[in-house]
């Protein structure tokens, strides 16, 4: 049987994973794509918890997540392309013009 | 011989049979619906068609199918191996894996979903990655220009599709294909005659999808060479060439289940019965039909200019006089195999039907440049889309909550649509050198 | 025993997934990659009798907003990034950092006094779909239309930001 903890490790772990991705990588689209990764961990968190209460309210609550990384995702690629038009570059640490 | 089955996996048995027989036909029948475009092509072009390999070209598919295994495999050398390799597989697996819920009559699908519709949506949106990955894997300018604008089309028709076939199951109230049906036999009426605009809407939108003419820009040989498909060549080609012939039948099921009434035969409420016996006339139709096409077969038999095309035809002929004979056995079976052998034979017809308006379309209109394709997608299409849900969702509210009488408001409706719709088509296109110029860069 | 082996099939493919996801050199690899984690959590939304999310999940995040990353990863010039050092200069320490973070919350989870009550399995209406939307156009009817909103905002910034200035 499936007890909700395994759902509840294996949000964890794809949480730690992007939080990993979030902090270690250099290039901002896999950072994004990371920050994608610890939304869906989200996700599988609320999905379990919905199904162990058999209600409905958290897979509501995982749709407005779903609708919501959509629209971050395409207003942050949209500053990644305009950034990449000005600066030719595509990584974090160079992206440093507020620096003193 | 079921009791030999452990009644562990004993639900598991069936559709597993049901998935690898449709593995098995379908290559087998995209190469004969290929055949079959061609001889249609030539008979709308006062020609013949494949005429050498085998009688009548029945060969030819068979033919095609050893001349692409036996082909060299080529990859370019800076190709991106791995994508290479996989983004065929893409194309081809989400094309098979939506017929996992495609109905082919009350008795063979694989799985009846409760969101049946929206999976074989999902999955065949899916095969965009087949496209881009492999136009990114070909170090080619050129693939990937053709995969962008295939897939940038494949987008908006889409969400154009969708749209339409939401008119449909306002109508329908549930997303299981089986209970899509049920709902048409339960109304009495197909749901072409309710809601033709969605239908019109699926139909040029599912065009679009499959990458078909007049919407084939992307993968037309006189623009960009093949698209996408241009550096594939032998075995990897032929998949591509399978996922777009298996995504045409699934939008042609989606269609003929959600609007044409699914395996249902025409006028399925009319109960007249066949000289007080208890077979009812229409379901008399399949085997009058086989019956009309064999002594069409036989008559054309002593025509013939070569003796084994006579013999072919004959066989021909006999093939159907047989169908006949099974379709009519069948009339006296139970009810469910009943069922089971005529809904499979209308639900073919209807396929078989819709496929041919997709070739006849083909042969009729000449292609649209790229930017005409996404403006009547963006903005014909789509605003039509909703305003004709809009309106299928005023003609159902009025029905059911005010109790007006259901055909004045959907002629209400549709005539509304209508209006809405000349009124999109007639926006004049701004002249092309204009739009270019105000976009400078 | 089918629905533990669908279960560990998918979570062993999601974390697979992930780990390769942000260990790729080659960017579109990345993207594949976070494809198949998708789908593999979209395995398990079914797993969960959570059907409509499974087929939402599938359209909205595999069909679209990936759909876009790829177009982006490809509008961008790979080549040049593909060759420089791929991890920054606080790997070891945000790794770290991270793998403390997650050591926690297990902790907490295994060891925790009573932190998940276990009521017994609620049955779910089979008619997931109906329920979703129900609880969608009735409950959370604001919600939903101030989302639609959210997207029509979302469109206009992307396309101002990414059009080229004339």
């Amino acid at each position: 049987m499936i007890s909700p903890e395994h759902y509840l490790m294996l949000s964890l772990a794809l949480f730690t994973i992007g939080v990993i991705g979030v902090l270690t990588r250099r290039n901002v689209i896999i950072i994004l794509m990371s920050i994608e990764l610890i939304l869906n961990a989200v996700n599988i968190n609320l999905v379990a918890f919905s199904r162990l209460y058999g209600d409905v309210n958290g897979q509501v609550f995982a749709i407005f997540i779903i609708t919501d990384a959509a629209a971050e995702a395409a207003v942050g690629l949209g500053i990644i392309l305009a950034f990449f038009r000005n600066r030719e570059t595509l990584l974090a640490d160079e992206m440093d013009l507020l620096k003193w | 011989m079921m009791h030999l089955i452990p009644p562990a996996i004993l639900p598991y048995v069936l559709p597993v049979v049901y998935a690898l027989v449709i593995v098995a036909v379908l290559p087998l029948m995209a190469g004969y619906i290929v055949l079959l475009e061609r001889k249609v092509m030539a008979d709308m072009q006062a020609r013949l068609g494949p005429m050498r390999v085998g009688p009548h070209g029945l060969l030819q598919p068979i033919a095609d199918a050893v001349k692409l295994l036996l082909k060299e495999d080529i990859v370019p050398r800076e190709a991106d191996r791995l994508m290479f390799y996989v983004a065929p597989l893409v194309s081809v697996t989400m094309a098979l894996l939506a017929y996992a819920a495609m109905p082919f009559g009350p008795a063979f699908q694989i799985a009846d979903l409760n969101v049946g519709l929206l999976f074989i949506l999902a999955v065949s949106s899916l095969g965009i990655y087949g496209i881009v990955l492999g136009g990114w894997a070909s170090n080619s300018h050129y693939s990937l220009l053709g995969a962008l604008r295939s897939a940038a089309q494949l987008v908006s028709y889409e969400t154009a599709a969708g749209l339409g076939l939401i008119s449909g199951l306002l109508l329908a109230g549930s997303l299981s294909m089986k209970d899509i049906v049920q709902a048409q036999a339960d109304q009495g009426v197909w749901f072409i005659l309710v809601a033709p605009i969605g239908f019109f809407v699926y139909l040029v939108g599912s065009i679009a999808e499959t990458n078909r003419a007049p919407f084939d820009l992307p993968e037309a040989e006189s623009e960009l060479v093949a698209g996408y498909m241009t550096e594939y060549s032998g075995f990897r080609w032929s998949l591509y060439f399978l996922a777009e012939y298996a995504n045409m039948i699934i939008v042609a099921g989606i269609a003929t289940t959600l609007f044409l009434g699914g395996w249902l035969r025409p006028f399925p409420r009319i109960h007249e019965h066949l000289f007080g016996t208890s077979v009812e006339l229409l379901d008399a139709l399949p085997s009058l039909i086989f019956l009309a096409i064999g002594l069409y077969c036989f008559r054309l038999t002593p025509r013939q200019p070569v003796q084994i095309q006579k013999f072919v035809m004959a066989a021909a002929g006999g093939l159907c006089l047989l169908l006949a004979g099974a379709m009519a056995a069948s009339l006296f079976a139970p009810p469910t195999v009943m069922q089971g052998v005529h809904g499979g034979f209308w639900f073919m017809v209807k396929v078989m039907a819709y496929l041919y308006a997709f070739l006849w379309i083909r042969f009729t209109f000449p292609r649209y440049r790229f930017d005409q394709l996404m403006r009547l997608g963006w903005r014909f299409l789509i605003p039509l889309a909703l305003v004709n849900v809009i309106g299928v969702g005023t003609a159902i509210v009025l029905q059911q909550q005010w109790g007006w009488n259901p055909r004045v408001t959907e002629l209400v409706t549709l005539a509304a649509t209508i209006g809405v719709a000349i009124w999109l088509a007639s926006e004049d296109e701004k002249p092309v050198a204009a739009v270019v110029a105000a976009d400078g860069e | 025993m089918f629905s533990q082996a669908v279960f560990y099939f998918f979570a062993a493919l999601a974390v697979t997934s992930a780990i390769l996801m942000v260990t790729r050199r080659n960017i579109i690899h990345g993207a594949v990659f976070l494809i198949t984690t998708l789908l593999a959590t979209a395995g398990i939304f079914l797993q969960l009798d959570a059907e409509f999310l499974f087929v939402v999940q599938i359209i909205l995040y595999v069909g679209g907003i990936m759909v876009l990353f790829v177009f982006v990863i490809m509008l961008v010039n790979l080549d040049v990034s593909m060759r420089l050092v791929q991890f920054n200069h606080q790997r070891f320490v945000a790794g770290a950092l991270a793998l403390v973070l997650g050591a926690q919350v297990f902790l907490a989870l295994k060891v925790g006094p009573g932190v998940m009550p276990h009521p017994a399995q609620q049955i779910m209406s089979p008619k997931n779909t109906e329920a979703v939307g129900d609880a969608l156009f009735t409950h959370y009817m604001l919600p939903f239309e101030i989302a639609s909103i959210l997207l029509l905002v979302a469109m206009i910034g992307a396309v101002v930001m990414a059009k080229r200035r004339v």
